[in-house]
């Protein structure tokens, strides 16, 4: 493409609207039309001027608010969708087969459809992603293919206009001034805090330029948001686990390498509806209980710098606290949450060893039910011997008992019981309800004593270094707003010709309103001549026309 | 009087000056046949007056709520709803004082007025916060919602008032068709609130024992007549209806049937309101229209969005996610409250984005303004009612 050269001499580079010099209209549509469009001051953006190359092409798409709009319509009626049907991080399920089956037993065919079509996984599905992917892309390509040009031809104003240019504002008057007019105008321009300019026999005075620049900057905001949000993808940034602490326990803390920490203490409270609570009392009696606090008394340790990893004899305190919900523990950049918690969990179960006949006792064992000891010595020489133990006790598989998961809810132990009467040893397998004699009628059986509990809490532990980013992201978002919504961007140009007669245009990109407020105070001061709102003129005639066709 | 009476009573008072202050409005409009604006201006002032002192019990409401229950009352539904209740007439004075429109008062304290009808079918008692709750970040968030809301409401007041005018009411089209949408839907908010009232003064309960989705028994309370039943649903109050319909576990049928009976009374009512005056609802008002300024109309729309959007970002994304980052320990978990919130914001970006890059304008910006009303609404009653009670941890 060419440049294309004006009549006032200038040369603009190719797909250029308005002349950058004089502001006359270098197109033909233009030329004939009653109002210029003054979007992007007329200049050339890339996406208007160029649709050769597949490169153009992807730009021109990604630029174009309709494109823009369409990422934005798309993701909302998208997310809303997701919102339906729980998604699968809610289900109480958790492997691929038990989550399609989930969705299906709850939720019927609906159900099913949903998940097929993947909607129980959305917000981390690829196409999902791939939609805020393409909103980034298009918000950069929007921006700097019209921010460029904007801030060039804002850069670059003349103060002198051609009259063609001036008579094509929304906001012209044209009339005689007095020799005066120029400088009066000027004055109250200034007094309204405008920027003006003068050349030769014209002035341009101007307001809030800035405000331009606040769709670029909120959208830089949004970009830094979304940059945050990627980074924890890479490892370091972002830490996310959790952490199921017994009363008396210490551990690491996962994934904080040096770290221990200690439950002393687990304790939920509930709303009483009494004294202080009194107030409440309908809503209790409705509802039933309320938790009022959990919290956990944990201390924080660290290892000495010079100890062995793993060793745990002399660990350093560094702080005891109690973590309760929104007042998470706080250490050196991570933050350990309170976020669940399990009441009167099996510590401990204690058995006596009885003759079953005679229902006389060898004497009793604790077995400690999450570091149980294989052999248990009784006093009178009897002992008893772990030969397997089910925390989670579920049934059994080709004969093999099995457990469901690591944590002692319903323990099951396979034992070899052996007492002086019967050297040879006795094989049982006990659950909390029933035993089991596997190979054949014994003569001894454990009896169930009495159990412990304790409480557990469930913590997470929390790092997230990309915070300050999305703050920042955030801040900027909301700072360009402001500016662009906030605030606007007037100008006046005002020429006086030789023969006396001035001519005055204004424009601005929002407000036309306070622009006219503006300008009937200057009209008035400076004796400038009446002007018009040609948008007003065009609209009103257009309606007459209408009206004109219904009654003929 | 307790305190939490005289903060009830207040509530009433507030209700009924707004009522009253809808008819003076009307009357205001009404009365300007030659559009001289004197009459409306002094009627208008009247309504206003009413309307302030209305709104100021309203606040009274509040505070002294605050006083009683030690946070602020924005915590479960009655509350969050009546605070939305009072942010629109908040947004509405604003209006008044800055342009002088009495029509926009005709349209949004009616809406007020169903709004916080709405509310007070929930259970009203001061309640206790959970652990989550306890936080002021609770309050900053959440009043900054509802004063964004109740703002972006403004916009589609405006917008409903530009198309009650514009709309061409004597040709079928699309636009009459969902107008008169517009319209039956807040009549079947009066039906609801008709049908609520009616069974809660003459008590009527009914318990039922039935087996929820997860194949457990649980017992439910009938507030009303029993249209449809709980999955495999026993009676255990004596003499009473047995359902019509029986429904699966997922449904949640005692939902279900306040949703019909409510659709039922409001129908029977719009069906009255056509055949008795055999108009359309917006031919009845459209004649108050009539002195309608449509670019102040406009600018309405776009202002409150303008102010409102900036708002909305602050209270239901910002504040919202620090929120969450220090109770649930990150800012942001997909759940559905937090997704329409995302999905509001978008839609008022998607606005922003075709007024100022498309040339939207007039008719098309007054639709999308009700729209976005349309979504907050959604947000409020079908997310919190219907979309939270599939999700197993509501
Ligand atoms: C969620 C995503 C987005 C948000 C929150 C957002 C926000 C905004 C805001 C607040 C404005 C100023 C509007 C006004 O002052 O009335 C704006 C302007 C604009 N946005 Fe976006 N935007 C988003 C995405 C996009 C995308 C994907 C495009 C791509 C086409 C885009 C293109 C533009 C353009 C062209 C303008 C007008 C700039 C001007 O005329 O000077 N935006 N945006």
């Amino acid at each position: 493409m060419e440049n294309v050269q004006c009549q006032c001499g200038h040369t603009n580079p190719p797909g250029t609207k308005l002349c950058e010099s004089c502001g006359r209209s270098l197109t033909e549509k233009d030329q004939n039309s009653k109002l210029v469009d003054m979007r992007y001051e007329g200049t050339a953006r890339r996406s208007q001027t160029y649709n050769k190359s597949i490169i153009d092409k992807i730009w021109n798409f990604f630029s174009s608010v309709k494109v823009g709009v369409s990422i934005i319509v798309i993701l909302l009626v998208a997310a809303a969708i997701g919102t339906i049907l729980p998604q699968q991080a809610f289900v109480p399920a958790s492997t691929e087969a038990t989550i399609q089956a989930y969705y299906a037993d709850t939720y019927g065919s609906v159900g099913r459809v949903y998940h097929a079509l993947g909607f129980h996984d959305l917000y981390s599905s690829f196409w999902f992603i791939a939609l805020v992917g393409m909103l980034a892309i298009s918000l950069v390509i929007a921006s700097l293919d019209r921010f460029v040009p904007l801030y060039k031809s804002l850069k670059n104003q003349r103060v002198l206009r051609h009259p063609s240019f001036m008579d094509k504002q929304r906001i012209y008057g044209s009339g005689p001034g007095a020799e005066d007019t120029l400088e009066k105008a000027e004055t109250k321009l200034k007094e309204l805090k405008y920027n003006v300019r003068t050349d030769k026999n014209g002035l341009l005075a101007e307001k809030g330029r800035f405000s331009r620049w606040g769709p670029y900057v909120n959208h830089i905001g949004l970009i830094i948001f979304l940059f945050g949000v990627m980074l924890r993808m890479i490892p370091g940034f972002y830490i996310d686990e959790s952490l199921w602490l017994r009363e008396g326990e210490t551990r690491a803390i996962p994934e904080v390498p040096g770290y221990y920490l200690e439950n002393k203490n687990f304790k939920l409270e509930t709303y009483t509806g009494e004294g202080e609570d009194a107030r409440f009392e309908e809503a209790i009696d409705r509802v039933g209980t309320v938790v009022k606090n959990y919290q956990t008394d944990i201390v924080l340790y660290q290892e000495p710098e010079d100890s062995l990893p793993g060793a745990t004899d002399n660990l350093e305190v560094i702080q005891e606290y109690p973590i309760r919900v929104n007042q998470p523990l706080k250490f050196d950049g991570y933050a350990v949450y309170q976020m669940d918690y399990k009441l009167n969990e099996l510590k401990a179960m204690t058995f006596a060893l009885t003759n079953k006949e005679t229902e006389e006792s060898l004497g009793e064992l604790t077995i400690d039910l999450i570091n149980p000891v294989d052999t248990y010595e009784l006093e009178g020489g009897s002992t008893v011997e772990l030969l397997g133990y089910y925390p989670d006790f579920s049934g059994f598989e080709d004969g093999e008992p099995q457990t469901a998961t690591p944590l002692p809810n319903n323990p099951g132990f396979l034992v070899e019981l052996t007492t002086p009467e019967t050297p040879a040893g006795e094989t049982s397998f006990i659950t909390i309800q029933n035993t089991v004699e596997p190979l054949g009628e014994n003569q001894f059986k454990l009896t169930f004593q009495n159990a412990d509990t304790r409480n557990v809490s469930g913590l997470t532990v929390r790092k997230d270094s990309t915070l300050p980013i999305l703050g920042i992201g955030g801040l900027i978002f909301m700072i360009g707003v402001a500016q662009g919504m906030y605030f606007n961007h007037r100008r006046f140009w005002i020429q006086q010709k030789a023969d006396g007669t001035i001519l005055l245009a204004g424009h601005t990109n929002k407000n036309w309103f306070g622009l006219k407020k503006d300008l009937d105070r200057v009209v008035d001061s400076a004796k400038l001549p009446a002007y018009t709102d040609q948008q007003d003129e065009i609209d009103k005639a257009e309606k007459a026309e209408k009206e004109g066709e219904v009654s003929s | 009087m307790t305190l939490i009476e005289i903060s009830s009573n207040l509530l009433y008072l507030a209700f009924f000056a707004y009522l009253i202050a809808t008819f003076v409005f009307g009357g205001a409009v009404k009365g300007n046949k030659k559009g001289s604006f004197n009459s409306e201006q002094r009627w208008g002032k009247v309504a206003i007056t009413i309307t302030v002192i209305g709104f100021l019990a309203n606040i009274g409401y509040f505070f002294t709520r605050w006083i009683v229950s030690g946070h602020a009352p924005l915590s479960n539904m009655f509350e969050f709803t009546t605070a939305f209740g009072m942010t629109l007439v908040g947004g509405f004075i604003i209006l008044y004082y800055l342009y002088k429109t009495p029509v926009l008062g005709m349209v949004v304290l009616p809406v007020a007025l169903l709004i916080i009808a709405y509310a007070s079918m929930f259970p009203s008692e001061v309640s206790p916060l959970i652990p989550a709750l306890q936080t002021n970040w609770l309050a900053i968030h959440v009043s900054t919602v509802v004063i964004a809301e109740g703002i972006l409401a403004m916009s589609a007041a405006a917008g409903l008032i530009y198309l009650l005018k514009v709309v061409d009411l004597s040709k079928k089209s699309k636009q009459r068709f969902w107008l008169e949408g517009i319209l039956y839907f807040l009549v079947l908010v009066v039906g609801f609130v008709i049908s609520s009232s009616y069974f809660t003064l003459t008590n009527y309960e009914n318990t039922f024992q039935y087996v929820n989705k997860d194949d457990q028994e649980a017992t439910i309370i009938y507030n009303m007549p029993p249209i449809f039943g709980m999955n495999e649903s026993v009676s255990l109050t004596e003499n009473a209806m047995t359902p019509l319909v029986e429904t699966p576990a997922l449904v949640d049928a005692s939902k279900l049937t306040t949703v019909t009976w409510s659709l039922l009374i409001g129908t029977i009512l719009y069906v009255l309101i056509r055949l008795i005056t055999r108009r359309r609802i917006a031919q009845l008002i459209q004649p108050l229209m009539k002195n309608v300024n449509l670019q102040l109309m406009d600018e309405i729309n776009y202002r409150a969005v303008i102010i409102g959007f900036p708002l909305f970002t602050l209270g239901a994304l910002v504040f919202a996610m620090i929120w969450a980052q220090i109770t649930w320990s990150r800012f942001w978990g997909w759940d559905p409250k937090e997704v329409w919130a995302l999905v509001t914001w978008l839609f008022y970006a998607a606005y922003l984005h075709l007024r100022l890059g498309k040339g939207w304008q007039g008719e098309k910006s007054a639709w999308l303004g009700v729209i976005g009303f349309a979504i907050i609404m959604f947000n409020l009653i079908v997310v919190n009612l219907i979309i939270a009670g599939l999700h197993s941890y509501a």
